[in-house]
C-alpha cells in the first residue's frame, strides 16, 4: 500500500509540474518575448483558460499528501516554513496579475502587472526547484521527526544547511531553464507569425542551457548525497530512467527543428516526468532524508497512514482522479489551435 | 506574545479574509444558473447580457477565492504542524476530495464558461453555469465535512501512535454535524448572494441608469433574498442551534451568556458578558425564551457555564458571545428588510419605492458580516478544542515554528490582503460602472 500511495503523490506532482509548468515558464517568457500588446495578450491568452486548473494540481497532489502521509506532511510543512509562506504570496501576486490584466486598460498599471507576473513566476520556479533540492539533499530532522530551516545559514549543504545553499540553488536553476523551455515549446505550438517563430527560435539556446544543467545537476547529487544511487544498482534496469532524460531531451531538439511543436512539447513532458521520476526512485523508501543520521530520516513505514485510510481513500481517488483526468483534456480540447486566430474574450 | 496565539490569529485572520469570496462565488454561482435559465427558456438577450455581467463580477471574485483560499490547505501544515500530523488521515481525505472532486470540475467548466461562450451550443453554455454553480457547492460541502468532523468527531479510530484514522467514508461524509452546518451555511452563502444583486439592482434603479437591468437584478435578489432569509433562521439555524445546545452545551452557554444554569433560561438581546463578576451588564432579557427555542418548553432546564470546569469555557467568552449576537440580529434585519421588498416587489411598488432601495443598497457588507460571526460562533464555541473532547488547541500548533517566525508571515499577509481588498473594491465598482452593456468585441470569426 505505501509503494502506491508513494507512486501516486509523485504522480500528482508530475502532474502538476508538467501542466503548471508551462504556464510558469510562459510568465518567465511573458516580458522577453514579446513586442506588442497584441502579442502580450495572446501569451496570457494562450493560459488564460487553464492556468487555474493546472494550480488544482498542487492542491490536490498537496491534498493527497496530507492523508497518505500525515507526518511527512506535517513535518516538511512546518519546518520549509518561511520558503512556503514566500511561495503562497508568490502565487497570489501571480494569480492576481494574470486576472488584473484583463479587467485594466491603463498602460502603466499593465506595465506594472507584467513585470509583477513575470517576477512572480520566475521566483516561483527557483524556488520549486530548491525546494525539491533540499528534499534530495536531507534537512536537520529531529528524533521527534520535526524541523525548522533558515533561509539560508552558509550556502553549503553540509549538517545544517539553510533552504538555499550551492546545491539547492543550483536545483532552482535546473528548473528555471527547464519550465522556460517548456512554456517557449508551448508558444510555438499556441501562437502563430512572429511571435511564435521567436519563441520557436528561442528554444535551442534554452535546451543548450537545460542540458548543460542537467548534467550538472546530476554530478552535484551524486556529491551531495552518494545514497541516491543505490536503487539504481540494485534493480539495474531502473537505469532506464535515466536514458529516458536523455533521450526526450533529444526529442525536443530535433522535433523543435522538424517544426512539430506539439510532439516537441509532449517530448519536454517526458523530459521531466523522467527527472521528477529520477529523483523519486533515487530516494525511495525514504520520504525525507535527515542529515543528522539515517535513523532520523522520514520514511514510508514512518510517515504512512493507517490501512483504513488508505483503503478508503484509494477508492475515491482512482474514481475522482479518472474523473479529473476527463476534464482536464475536455478542456484542452476545446480550447485547442493557436489563442491569436480565436474570437476574444467577451 | 505566545506562539499559540501567534498561529491562531493567523489562521484566523486568512480564513476570515478567504471566506468573504467564496460565499459570494457559491451564491452567485446559484443566482448566475437562474439567470442563464430564464434566458435559455425566454431566449431574452437581456437576461443573456445580466448573466454575463454577474460572470465578469464572478470571474474576479472566484480569483480571489483561490489565490487565497491556497495557503488555507498549507497553513494546516506549517502553523498546525502537531495537529496535522495526528489529524491527516482522517481531515486530509476531505481536503484532498475538494481539490479531487470539485476544483476540477469548476475550473474546468468556468474556463469554458467564461471563455467558450462563442465556442459552444447555448444549452452546453447554460449547463457550464451549472457545473461551475455544482463544483463550488460540492467544494463547500468537502470543508464543511472537515470542520464538522473538528467540531463533532465521528467514525475514526486511534492507531497505536496516536494518529486518527478514518473507519468509514460514508459516516465521515455523513456526518450529522455536516449536513445541517451545510444547510446552514450554504443558505448563508445564498444570502450573501441574493444581498449583492439586490444591491446592485437598487443602485441602477436610484442613478435612474441601466434600469431595465437594474429591475432583472432586484426580481431575482429579492426573491432569492427572502426565501435564503428565513430559511437561515428557521429550520437551519433552528436545527443547527438545537445540536450544538445538545452536543456542545459549554459552547451554547457562551454563545447565550448564561453564566448560571436556570430552569425557564431567557434569552439576552443585548449586553456585555462581565467574566469577573459572572453575569450580564445592562442586560435586555426576554423571560423563558432560551428554553423554549433549545426544548421547545418555557420550563426547561438550560445547562450554564457553572456545570464546567473553568478549563473547558470556550477562551475568547466575551467575543463568543458578541459573535453569535451580531449574527442573530442582522439575521433578524434581513427577513424584515427582505420581506417588506417582497411584498413591495408584488404590489409592483418596489422599483418606485426610494427609502426601501436605499436600505437594499446599503444593506450588501451585512451578510458578510453576518457569515463572518456566524463562522467565529463556531469555531470560538469549539474552543479550548481544536478536536473537540478530543484534542486541545494548545496541543495542535507548530512549535517549532516560533512566535517570532509566524508573526513575520502573518504581517506579510495583512499587507498583502489590505492590498488585495483594496484591488477587488476598485475591480468590482468599475465592473458595475460599466454596466451590462456588451463590450466592444475585438472578434474574429473562429478557426
Amino acid at each position: 500500500m505505501g509503494f502506491i500511495w508513494f507512486w501516486l503523490v509523485a504522480v500528482m506532482i508530475v502532474g502538476y509540474v508538467v501542466l503548471d509548468g508551462f504556464d510558469l515558464g510562459v510568465g518567465v517568457l511573458h516580458l522577453f518575448l514579446t513586442r506588442t500588446e497584441a502579442e502580450r495578450k495572446a501569451t496570457l491568452a494562450s493560459i488564460g483558460p487553464v492556468w487555474d486548473g493546472n494550480e488544482v494540481w498542487l492542491l490536490a497532489g498537496g491534498g493527497t499528501l496530507y492523508f497518505a502521509f500525515p507526518l511527512l506532511y506535517a513535518s516538511a510543512f512546518s519546518g520549509f516554513y518561511l520558503p512556503l509562506m514566500i511561495v503562497l504570496w508568490l502565487l497570489i501576486l501571480r494569480g492576481i496579475s494574470l486576472e488584473l490584466r484583463n479587467h485594466i486598460e491603463v498602460g502603466v498599471w499593465r506595465s506594472l502587472l507584467d513585470g509583477v507576473f513575470g517576477f512572480a513566476s520566475t521566483l516561483l520556479i527557483i524556488f520549486f526547484g530548491a525546494a525539491l533540492a533540499n528534499v534530495i539533499r536531507g534537512v536537520p530532522l529531529q528524533p521527534d521527526g520535526y524541523f525548522f530551516l533558515p533561509l539560508w545559514t552558509n550556502w553549503l549543504p553540509g549538517p545544517h544547511p539553510g533552504i538555499l545553499d550551492w546545491y539547492t540553488v543550483i536545483g532552482g536553476l535546473v528548473a528555471l531553464a527547464a519550465l522556460t523551455m517548456h512554456g517557449a515549446l508551448w508558444l510555438t505550438i499556441k501562437t502563430s507569425s512572429q511571435l511564435g517563430g521567436r519563441a520557436h527560435r528561442i528554444v535551442a539556446p534554452l535546451w543548450i542551457l537545460v542540458s548543460a544543467l542537467t548534467v550538472v545537476s546530476l554530478i552535484a547529487t551524486i556529491i551531495v548525497r552518494p545514497e541516491t544511487l543505490n536503487n539504481y544498482f540494485n534493480y539495474p534496469f531502473t537505469f532506464v530512467i535515466p536514458v529516458g532524460v536523455v533521450a526526450s531531451l533529444v526529442g525536443v531538439l530535433f522535433l523543435n527543428s522538424k517544426e512539430q511543436p506539439l510532439k516537441a512539447f509532449l517530448c519536454s513532458c517526458l523530459y521531466l516526468f523522467f527527472m521528477l521520476a529520477g529523483a523519486c526512485w533515487g530516494l525511495y523508501p525514504t520520504l525525507l532524508p535527515a542529515t543528522t543520521g539515517a535513523a532520523n530520516d522520514i520514511t514510508l513505514t514512518r510517515a504512512i497512514s493507517g490501512p483504513h485510510t488508505l483503503a478508503v481513500g484509494l477508492v475515491w481517488w482512482i474514481f475522482g482522479m479518472a474523473m479529473a483526468v476527463g476534464y482536464v483534456v475536455f478542456v484542452y480540447t476545446k480550447f485547442r489551435g493557436k489563442v491569436d486566430l480565436m474570437p476574444g474574450r467577451h | 506574545m505566545s506562539s499559540e496565539l501567534i498561529h491562531r490569529l493567523h489562521f484566523a485572520f486568512t480564513i476570515t479574509f478567504h471566506y468573504l469570496f467564496p460565499q459570494l462565488t457559491m451564491g452567485l454561482g446559484l443566482l448566475i444558473v437562474i439567470l442563464k435559465s430564464v434566458a435559455l427558456k425566454t431566449g431574452g438577450e437581456e437576461w443573456d447580457r445580466a448573466a454575463r455581467f454577474w460572470g465578469r463580477i464572478f470571474a474576479i471574485n472566484f480569483v480571489f477565492g483561490v489565490v487565497t483560499g491556497i495557503p488555507m490547505e498549507f497553513e494546516f501544515g506549517t502553523n498546525w504542524a502537531r495537529f496535522s500530523a495526528l489529524s491527516g488521515g482522517v481531515i486530509g481525505q476531505p481536503l484532498a476530495m475538494e481539490g479531487v472532486f470539485s476544483f476540477f470540475l469548476e475550473s474546468a467548466f468556468l474556463g469554458l464558461f467564461l471563455y467558450g461562450e462563442k465556442r459552444i451550443s447555448k444549452l452546453m453554455h447554460w449547463f457550464s453555469a451549472v457545473m461551475v454553480f455544482v463544483g463550488s457547492w460540492i467544494s463547500g460541502y468537502f470543508i464543511i465535512v472537515t470542520d464538522a468532523w473538528m467540531q463533532h468527531p465521528v467514525a475514526f479510530d486511534r492507531l497505536p501512535n496516536g494518529q486518527f484514522e478514518v473507519l468509514s467514508f460514508w459516516h465521515l461524509l455523513l456526518n450529522p454535524w455536516a449536513l445541517l452546518q451545510y444547510a446552514h451555511n450554504m443558505t448563508g452563502a445564498v444570502v450573501t448572494g441574493s444581498f449583492v444583486m439586490a444591491a446592485v439592482g437598487a443602485f441602477y434603479l436610484l442613478e435612474k441608469r441601466r434600469e431595465q437591468y437594474g429591475r432583472i437584478f432586484l426580481k431575482v435578489g429579492v426573491i432569492v433574498g427572502v426565501i435564503a432569509s428565513i430559511l437561515i433562521i428557521f429550520p437551519t439555524g433552528d436545527m443547527h442551534g438545537k445540536y450544538v445546545a445538545h452536543n456542545q452545551p459549554a459552547a451554547m452557554a457562551g454563545m447565550e451568556g448564561l453564566f448560571r444554569t436556570e430552569t425557564g433560561a431567557g434569552i439576552v438581546l443585548i449586553g456585555q458578558p462581565n467574566e469577573v463578576t459572572g453575569q450580564i451588564d445592562n442586560p435586555i432579557v426576554v423571560n423563558d425564551m432560551l428554553s423554549l427555542l433549545i426544548y421547545g418548553t418555557t420550563k426547561a432546564e438550560v445547562k450554564g457555564l457553572d456545570q464546567f470546569p473553568q478549563d473547558q469555557w470556550p477562551t475568547a467568552l466575551p467575543l463568543l458571545f458578541y459573535a453569535y449576537h451580531i449574527m442573530a440580529g442582522l439575521g433578524t434585519w434581513f427577513v424584515l428588510l427582505m420581506s417588506v421588498s417582497a411584498f413591495l416587489l408584488w404590489r409592483g411598488q418596489l422599483y418606485k419605492a426610494q427609502w426601501v432601495l436605499w436600505a437594499l443598497l446599503l444593506s450588501f457588507p451585512l451578510p458578510y458580516i453576518a457569515n463572518t460571526a456566524g463562522w467565529m460562533t463556531a469555531e470560538l464555541g469549539r474552543q479550548p478544542w481544536l478536536i473537540y473532547g478530543l484534542m486541545r488547541t494548545s496541543d495542535g500548533y507548530s512549535n517549532t515554528v516560533s512566535a517570532g517566525n509566524g508573526l513575520f508571515t502573518l504581517l506579510g499577509f495583512m499587507g498583502l490582503y489590505a492590498l488585495l481588498g483594496l484591488l477587488f473594491t476598485v475591480l468590482i465598482y468599475r465592473e458595475i460602472e460599466h454596466g451590462p452593456e456588451p463590450k466592444v468585441v475585438e472578434a474574429i470569426p473562429a478557426d
